[in-house]
């Protein structure tokens, strides 16, 4: 049986892991590759590097870090930041990267995902999404460039359709990023996953808000998703892999271990 | 078990995957290299063939680097990963743009089709449990052990199954005839257990293999 993932996320600035709160103030967590190599022994099953100052800042992520994971880690990992073209993308994918995650570039040119799905398959091509609620319009809206506050603006998508959109430009898998969950550890956005859950037909990881074990049993069995992203609870100890995977699996949830 | 002329050869396909294939080898202390010369390849020990993307556009390097006529004739033991174990077979329907099914290999007489998940979401992502067989690539992997996926076509089950997993339908994990054989997961990936079966490949030459199938026949 084809198990849930849990996935801790990496935000990488400066070639070092760090960690805000709803995407702001940024402390640093530690090396990358230790960090890395500690949580594929602990159990993880795969692992998210953000380079989050990217796209707003228009750099690349370094890719130097992404040869040294990739020797050292066994375990599938994927890379985000600031890739806007195909040469990037195949770097990223030829430095050992088993995924590349595109986010902002492909909101400000959805066309980005036709064109690296024709070159490298669908199975490689992740997008991003920062989700969030507007309580104004009572709706779920998408954000772009979250990797600097000051940089960060409104888009014209309704996440539902943003959702379609990529699925039918090709991409193989979608991270839902709810932002006003993020970094406050008061559980994944269940009501916004499970309708997002409802009109994905590729795997789709949830992200933001994951601060309990309960929170991870809630998102598999209530939202359904393939696969859940958290990064505080795992930098800080808050939760051990081992002992969340033992939980899972106790409540009939399909793990790897 | 390993001299000084044994060595492993991972084919150039030009593939996106091809350091992370190189990188578990190395990881398992195994010699590697990376080539896509003809004699190098015919006098390698065993052979690697990985590859990601769509079956056309491997096919397509192959026949540019005029490298189809030496995998064929390969007598050693040859590992085909994800992609390269599709192309071991005779076709895939994976057409991309094409009208046309592409034509593989033809060295294992089966052919991939889709995936039928049964509305599961595809592709077929992340870790699944293997039912192996005796085959020695699987020595010491126990039964439902976790390997890690990617991909949307599959090899059915069928005499050439060496291990098999279930997502919607049952598939082949792993296909084999005589010297080659194929895995549709990536054992790169698959942490321990893949490491596992890298160092399996790594025990195999072609005497292994021939000693091997006689005890088969007996």
């Amino acid at each position: 049986m084809l198990a849930k993932r849990i996935v801790p996320c990496l935000d990488v600035r400066e070639g070092k892991v760090v960690k805000g709160v709803q995407f702001r103030n940024h402390e640093i967590v530690g090396d990358i590759v230790p960090l890395a190599a500690r949580y594929a022994v602990e159990g993880a099953d795969e692992l998210v590097f953000y380079d989050i100052t990217a796209s707003a800042h228009d750099r690349v992520v370094d890719k130097s870090w992404v040869s040294r994971v990739a020797e050292q880690i066994d375990i599938p990992f994927c890379v985000a930041g600031g890739i806007k073209t195909i040469a990037q993308a195949r770097e990223k994918l030829a430095f050992g990267a088993d995924k590349i995650s595109i986010n902002s570039p492909a909101l400000s040119n959805p066309s980005l995902i036709d064109r690296l799905q024709d070159e490298f398959g669908r199975q490689c091509i992740v997008i991003g999404i920062d989700s969030f609620y507007d309580a104004d319009s009572n709706s779920y809206k998408v954000k772009q460039f979250t990797g600097d506050e000051a940089a960060t603006k409104d888009t014209q998508w309704y996440t539902q359709d943003w959702v379609e959109e990529v699925q039918k430009r090709g991409c193989g898998e979608i991270v839902l990023n709810v932002m006003n969950q993020d970094g406050v550890r008061q559980g994944y956005d269940i009501k916004q996953l499970s309708m997002v859950r409802a009109i994905c037909d590729v795997p789709l990881i949830a992200s933001g808000g994951a601060g309990t074990m309960e929170h991870f049993k809630r998102v598999f069995t209530e939202a359904n998703v393939d696969a859940a992203l958290a990064a505080s609870v795992f930098h800080k100890g808050i939760i051990d892999i081992q002992a969340l995977k033992r939980y899972l699996i106790s409540n009939a949830i399909p793990m790897r271990v | 078990m390993t001299t000084a002329q044994d060595t492993t050869v991972i084919i150039d396909t030009d593939c996106a995957n091809l350091s992370s294939v190189r990188y578990a080898f190395e990881r398992i202390k195994a010699n590697v290299t990376v080539t896509d010369n003809i004699d190098a390849i015919k006098a390698a020990t065993r052979v690697v063939l990985p590859g990601v993307g769509t079956a056309r556009s491997a096919m397509l390097s192959l026949n540019n680097k005029a490298l189809i006529d030496t995998i064929t004739g390969l007598t050693q033991p040859v590992l085909g990963v994800c992609l390269g174990m599709q192309l071991l077979t005779t076709q895939s329907t994976e057409r991309g743009s094409d009208t046309n099914d592409c034509q593989c290999l033809g060295i294992i007489d089966t052919a991939i089709g889709e995936l039928d998940s049964q509305g599961l979401p595809l592709p077929h992502m992340g870790w699944n449990q293997i039912t192996t067989t005796a085959h020695p690539l699987f020595s010491g992997i126990a039964p439902g052990s976790y390997v890690y996926f990617v991909h949307s076509y599959r090899a059915p089950i069928s005499q050439y199954t060496i291990a098999s997993s279930q997502y919607g339908e049952p598939f082949s994990a792993a296909i084999a005839k005589d010297n080659f054989m194929g895995v549709q997961f990536h054992p790169e990936k698959s942490a321990a257990i893949g490491a596992q079966i890298l160092k399996n490949f790594m025990k195999m030459t072609s005497n292994s293999l021939n000693l091997q199938r006689s005890e088969v026949a007996q």
